[in-house]
């Protein structure tokens, strides 16, 4: 009997997934469970309200409604991929996992079902290689450009020489946070600063002995590729030993409210790297109260506005919804295919002007895809937290990174890539 | 009425011993492997085999190894996440270094080097039992972990650290890589279960399970009546690990694709496999798989009806979600403590009087 009752439940909810090709379909990878939580649910609430947004006041994106399917990964690769394969028959245009984990797992199963990718500031690097990645894009900027703008920071604040200074690398253990590793060694060949690896285990909780050796060797500078608890962890620890805030810098995943609010007034001067703008001060925003809050319609628990990791998930959709318009301009249908979606991704084109018809000016950098560079120029901007105010301050413009450095290391670990894979090169 | 041995005559001393003694379960089970060899792979699609069978079939091999370590053998392990890591990392060095090495061997072989590293790791439960050997299996579950993250040799010094599957092919169709279809890893798994469930069942039935459950009964008594402790300890340590180092091997290479040890492999993999044999049913084949396919279905099922068809919010069905699989063990280690294979072999007493119970 009862048996027989859970095998119902289970047919009829297999039953319940069939898919609708109708819409614009975005399966959101979303994460709003678990340790890293705190930085999945404004992103999942961001990207989702963009849509929300497009569907309310333009009627879709040339004339066809977007729907968000949202799935919850809570970070786990394994999740992770059973949302790919649950959601990926429903017409699925673009997948935005926010996890380089799942990322990985994605990239060889988004080549074989043709289905695009973009890794916004995220996942593996070298896919910034379009010739070998067709279908994996990761403007506008990677972590490599993350790494170098780091160092780049440092020689702008030192007056372009940081030889002999030391600098400490606080990851978390995982292919995330080792992206970084390689090129930093290569800066710190070039710029003459001496690199120290101090790797944290998932979740990121347990501290101590990492922050008892930067206490021991107090190394001029402290970056970070930290996620989720680890974040408030590192900077509460930072904060405990007296560690100056101005000098410890974070990557973008590392540099939300949620990391340095539970700080309090000590995280005053921490920095963190961004590609996007901060706060809530666009014109956007009047749109979004007008269309989508003021209905009552905010995703999630609609507290998440103008928060950095609130912008970045509008950001990931703003891009997704314009290679919409792309696509369908290039191949003059509305209903686009996942593959049609890849052309678009390729011949977006951010402009000033397209930002500012946007309602979102000056709110990233201006940029361009081809098929041979899927990585975007990289430029990246640093923000610092301003504790009495709440609120983080973007203290430089986006700025170039090392590219010469970048491009080679990008072309090594891509060309290791194909040989792994006998990928052949496209776009010639 | 059909269910009974009554008119089940047995002539030989072979048919008298057999697995299924009753001829209607022996005929259940070969249209249920039918089933699965011969259906199945017509009607499997990406979705069923990704999320649902063939994290069911490399469980499935995982909850063996540990039943016959913990269930049949008695010795309580934790280490199981770090041995399945050792089997994926030997899988991954072997598919990189002999390329031209078949698949079939690669998990074989990446299977008896987990056996090997078992028994090393195995060793200390002849001066240790209960609480103080599981805490010496944690340590090698941390220790294993910790060795794959920090030696880069064993990811050939790839930047993330990750373990990526190459692709490998059986009689030309792909088992590995990205381009697989999903009945042939269906198949490729299926095929490795069934045959070691069967090595494992009349294992278990021969002179080394009976030492096994000896040892597990009661070692000194064993002792005295002639079994070597340390040859069924460490041998069960040894098969233990070979299967949990397929199962390991398998959910790299054919399921995920790429690893990531920390993640993939951590001590939640170890307590994952532990809860399947609780619910399943310690010193029980049948219970591997019943253990493996509660814990794998049920949070595909709550999840579906909760999301796909009821329309919940994501987060709220994934809390529900822990809180209904936890209340399930929960629920099951108060009122069946031998896991749903006794739950089976009740129900099996019943039909053997049904419809006249007295």
């Amino acid at each position: 009997m009862k048996l027989k009752t859970l095998t119902a439940m289970a047919l009829v909810a297999a039953m319940g997934t069939t898919p609708a090709f109708a819409d614009l379909v975005f399966p959101s990878l979303s994460y709003r469970t678990g340790p890293y939580a705190a930085n999945g649910i404004p992103f999942a609430d961001g990207y989702e309200d963009y849509f929300k947004l497009l569907n309310a006041r333009d009627g879709g994106i040339g004339g066809e409604m977007a729907k968000v399917i949202e799935c919850e990964t809570g970070y786990n690769t394994e999740k992770g991929v059973e949302c790919y394969e649950s959601t990926k028959g429903e017409g699925a245009l673009v997948y935005q996992p926010l996890s380089t984990g799942i990322t990985y797992q994605l990239i060889p199963k988004s080549a074989a079902d043709g289905i695009p990718l973009h890794t916004m500031g995220y996942g593996r690097t070298s896919a910034a290689n379009g010739k070998i990645f067709n279908t994996v894009f990761n403007y506008p900027a990677n972590y490599w450009n993350g790494a170098s703008a780091v160092v780049n920071h440092l020689l702008d604040v030192n007056d372009g020489d940081i030889k002999g200074k030391t600098l400490a690398l606080v990851y978390h253990n995982s292919a995330y946070g080792k992206e970084p590793i390689r090129t930093l060694e290569e800066l710190s060949k070039k710029h003459g600063f001496e690199l120290t690896l101090l790797p944290v285990d998932h979740p990121g909780q347990e501290q101590k002995s990492q922050w008892l050796q930067i206490r021991r060797e107090k190394p001029d500078y402290v970056t970070m590729w930290g996620w989720g608890v680890m974040n408030a962890t590192a900077i509460q620890e930072a904060a405990n030993i007296r560690y100056p805030m101005e000098n410890f810098i974070g990557i973008w995943w590392s540099g939300s409210e949620n990391d340095v609010k539970p700080v309090g007034a000590k995280a005053d001067g921490y920095k963190a790297l961004n590609f996007h703008g901060v706060g809530d001060d666009y014109p956007i925003y009047d749109d979004l109260e007008k269309y989508v809050y003021s209905k009552g319609d905010a995703t999630g628990a609609g507290d998440q506005k103008g928060t950095i990791l609130y912008n970045r998930g509008m950001y990931a959709a703003m891009l997704a919804a314009e290679a919409v318009k792309e696509a369908q301009k290039i191949h003059d249908v509305s209903a686009i295919t996942p593959q049609q979606m890849r052309d678009g991704m390729e011949a977006l084109e951010m402009t000033e002007d397209r930002m500012e018809a946007l309602g979102m000016p000056n709110f990233g950098p201006s940029f361009s895809v081809s098929c041979e560079n899927h990585g975007g120029p990289g430029l990246v901007s640093v923000n610092q937290w301003d504790a009495d105010a709440e609120e983080w301050k973007q203290i430089t413009d986006f700025t170039e990174s090392d590219m010469d450095v970048i491009g080679a290391l990008v072309d090594e670990d891509s060309a290791a890539y194909a040989e792994e894979n006998k990928v052949e090169e496209a776009c010639s | 009425m059909i269910y009974r041995e009554v008119g089940d005559f047995k002539t030989t001393y072979r048919a008298d011993g057999q697995t299924f003694p009753i001829w209607f379960d022996r005929w259940r089970y070969y249209v249920v492997l039918a089933f699965a060899f011969c259906v199945v792979p017509f009607i499997i699609n990406d979705y069923w085999a990704q999320a649902v069978l063939l994290p069911f079939l490399i469980y499935s091999i995982a909850a063996i190894g540990l039943n016959i370590l913990t269930g049949y053998c008695g010795q309580v392990s934790l280490g199981t996440g770090g041995f399945m890591a050792v089997g994926a990392y030997a899988c991954y060095k072997l598919m990189t270094s002999f390329p031209d090495l078949n698949i079939v061997f690669c998990v074989l072989l990446a299977g008896l080097i987990t056996a090997m590293v078992g028994i090393l790791f195995g060793l200390p439960s002849l001066r240790i039992k209960g609480f103080y050997l599981a805490v010496a299996t944690l340590a090698a579950q941390f220790f294993l972990v910790w060795l794959f993250n920090k030696v880069a040799w064993f990811y050939n010094y790839s930047a993330s650290g990750q373990i990526n599957a190459p692709e490998r092919t059986l009689f030309g169709y792909k088992i590995t890589g990205a381009e697989t279809s999903a009945p042939v890893t269906y198949l490729f798994c299926l095929a490795l279960v069934v045959v070691l469930a069967v090595i494992a069942r009349n294992l278990t039935r021969g002179h080394l399970g009976r030492s096994w459950m000896a040892i597990r009964d009661m070692d000194i008594a064993a002792e005295i009546i002639g079994v070597n402790p340390l040859k069924a300890k460490l041998t069960a340590f040894g098969i233990s690990s070979f299967y949990i180092g397929i199962a390991g091997a398998l959910l790299f290479a054919v399921y995920l694709g790429a690893v990531e040890v920390g993640e993939v492999f951590g001590i939640l993999k170890s307590f994952l496999v532990l809860f399947m044999i609780i619910i399943g049913g310690l010193g029980s084949i049948f219970g591997c798989f019943a253990g493996a396919a509660f814990m794998v279905l049920l949070p595909v099922t709550l999840k579906n009806l909760l999301v796909g068809t009821l329309g919940w919010p994501t987060d709220i069905a994934t809390h529900l979600e822990f809180s209904i699989v936890g209340l399930m063990i929960i629920v099951f280690l108060i009122l069946e403590p031998h896991g749903l294979a006794q739950l089976w072999r009740i129900i099996k007493e019943k039909l053997r009087l049904w419809p006249f119970p007295h």
